[in-house]
């Protein structure tokens, strides 16, 4: 039994070398055809309209973006949820306050990227900004801050509430109020559990597929102005997939590099992440 | 520590004030979460309730007419899926969290598995799609298939599952397992008999969890090549399919009003299942810790 058992477990390291080498080898194929050198400081994308060109910048450029769009957003809103709901809430207040965010967190994707493009963009960005384009990078990265929301409000909620206590209370023993005792007491004894939860948000965000093809639209570009069409790494690989692309053509290798770009870009996050969350762990437990 | 002056600068009044308007906004932030909900959920109903009849639920999905459109087929693609993925990652995924919490030592192997499933859980669903395109559709030959898409978005749900069976199987208390011992039960009799009964409820709302996570992926399945449009019923594992989220996807792409009509009528079907089943996997979990303090 212990045996099948462990094969289960082992199936997980399976599964991520699998991966590794499926991406390192489509991308082999790919990088005979293109130099790597072209393809990490290229800073035209356009590997199916002629004159071809394989700089794969453009599609870097707007996934951060639009991911440091939804940090902007997120962190505020989740570490502020995040105090009130550990600082400052009544349980009964809690009780119904945490499986909202979740209830949030399960709702697909695509339905957010139908909300930017049908809600946000028409209704919200472009009375603001009458030069919005369609699909723009703010409207994506409003929905997928929004998204990641429940992932860092709930874990910095965690970090939080394993600040001891008696540091609190020592603080309002100095006569510190309410504000000062979470800002300088509380967040900063929780600081590598907030670093943690906003990376894994971050890493979340890059990752992140569905909303950013509806909203930001499918044009690689390379630019900063939020109102344009541009193109994620992710929302690349949905374009030509969705298409009919022969297997073994130029084309259809280039969303294994671009995935092996999206794959270390989130494993380096991640690594950080779990780093970064181990020593908080350490820390109080 | 060196005060200065500017500790001593404002009055008490003055801080209690900005403490004051610091609760407020911290109040305020933690409500734009289900004002956000609510805002998504009012603009899908309003935008899809002249799509919602009962025509949604007996057409097949269409470019050219949106009038005679609906997500038959989406619906038992998804349908198909869920149940396939079920039967795929909830063993797996059992099998993996009662194999690292009762029976791995602590071991570098057992630590590697761990931190593996953790940056598994981060890895990008696009990523997946990749690595089913090529192993399943392509290498084992299943093709554009269901079978394809389930095993797919099996390896997307498997760390959560982990996870959260993990948490139930590490919350039941040592004591259960110390008396079963002591009578002379076996590990697995243990296991089997003790330990995961009372894990159950646990258990069950990370499937849930998980399953509804994959019903409402689309990225991982439109890689894999999962079509948009499909005339037909799915009459078994090996047939071609659609699924709910593609169908959206697909309908919000079009530039036509109508169509986005059917999106947001297709989405009112999906959130219908999606947050009921979120909910009461949510309530359970919630009811049966708070009934567990009392055990």
């Amino acid at each position: 039994m212990s045996a099948i058992l462990l094969g289960c477990g082992l199936l997980s390291i399976g599964v991520t070398v699998a991966i590794i080498v499926i991406l390192a080898w489509e991308s082999w194929g790919f990088f005979q055809e293109v130099s790597p050198l072209e393809f990490a400081f290229g800073t035209r994308w356009s590997p199916i309209l002629e004159p071809r060109s394989f700089g794969v910048l453009p599609l870097v450029c707007g996934t951060f973006l639009v991911a440091a769009g939804a940090l902007v957003v997120a962190v505020p809103i989740g570490l502020g949820a995040a105090l009130y709901l550990s600082e400052y809430a009544p349980s009964s207040l809690r009780a119904v306050a945490k499986p909202v965010l979740e209830i949030l967190a399960g709702v697909p994707t695509v339905v957010f990227g139908y909300f930017a493009l049908t809600f946000i963009t028409p209704y919200v960005l472009r009375p603001l900004v009458p030069q919005t384009e369609v699909f723009n990078a703010l409207s994506g990265a409003l929905v997928v801050g929004i998204m990641i929301v429940p992932t860092i409000c709930s874990l910095c909620d965690d970090a939080f509430r394993s600040v001891p206590r008696s540091l609190r209370e020592a603080s309002f023993a100095l006569a510190a109020t309410r504000m000062e005792t979470s800002l300088r007491v509380v967040l900063p004894a929780a600081f590598s559990g907030v670093v943690a939860s906003v990376l894994l948000g971050l890493g979340r965000a890059v990752g992140e597929t569905m909303a950013v093809t509806l909203a930001a639209g499918m044009t690689p570009k390379l630019t900063l102005n939020p109102l344009v069409s541009i193109q994620t790494m992710t929302s690349y690989i949905v374009q030509v997939c969705f298409g009919d692309t022969p297997a073994g053509s130029t084309v259809y290798q280039t969303i294994f590099g671009v995935g092996m770009m999206l794959f270390l870009i989130t494993l380096l996050i991640n690594v950080i992440a779990q780093r970064v969350m181990r020593r908080f762990r350490e820390a109080y437990d | 520590m060196n005060p200065d002056a500017s500790h001593f600068g404002s009055s008490i009044a003055a801080r209690r004030f900005w403490s004051g308007c610091f609760t407020l906004v911290c109040g305020l932030t933690t409500l734009v979460g289900g004002i956000i909900l609510l805002a998504l959920v009012i603009q899908v109903v309003r935008e899809g309730w002249p799509a919602l009849s009962l025509k949604l639920f007996t057409k097949f999905p269409s470019v050219l007419d949106p009038e005679n459109a609906g997500v038959k087929s989406a619906l038992f693609g998804t349908l198909w899926l869920v149940t396939l993925t079920a039967a795929f990652s909830i063993p797996l995924g059992l099998g993996a969290a009662i194999y690292l919490e009762e029976y791995a030592a602590k071991t570098r192997l057992t630590r590697w598995i761990e931190l593996n499933i953790a940056n598994l859980a981060g890895v990008p669903s696009v990523v997946y799609g990749l690595l089913g395109l090529t192993v399943f559709v392509r290498t084992l030959g299943f093709g554009r298939s269901i079978l394809a898409g389930a095993l797919t978005l099996s390896l997307v749900v498997l760390p959560v599952m982990i996870i959260a069976s993990r948490e139930a199987i590490a919350a039941v208390p040592a004591s259960l397992r110390s008396a079963a011992f002591a009578l002379g039960a076996t590990r697995w009799q243990t296991i089997r008999a003790q330990v995961l009964p009372v894990a159950l409820p646990g258990i069950l709302t990370g499937a849930i969890l998980g399953l509804s996570r994959a019903i409402g992926e689309a990225a991982p399945l439109i890689v894999i090549g999962a079509l948009a449009f499909v005339a037909h019923v799915p009459s078994g594992p090996m047939d071609q399919f659609t699924a709910l989220p593609i169908q959206i996807f697909n309908w919000c792409e079009d530039p036509g009003q109508e169509f986005h009509r059917l999106a947001a009528a297709a989405i009112v079907v999906l959130l219908g299942v999606l947050i009921p089943l979120n909910a009461v996997a949510i309530g359970v979990r919630a009811w049966y810790q708070s009934s567990k303090k009392v055990l």
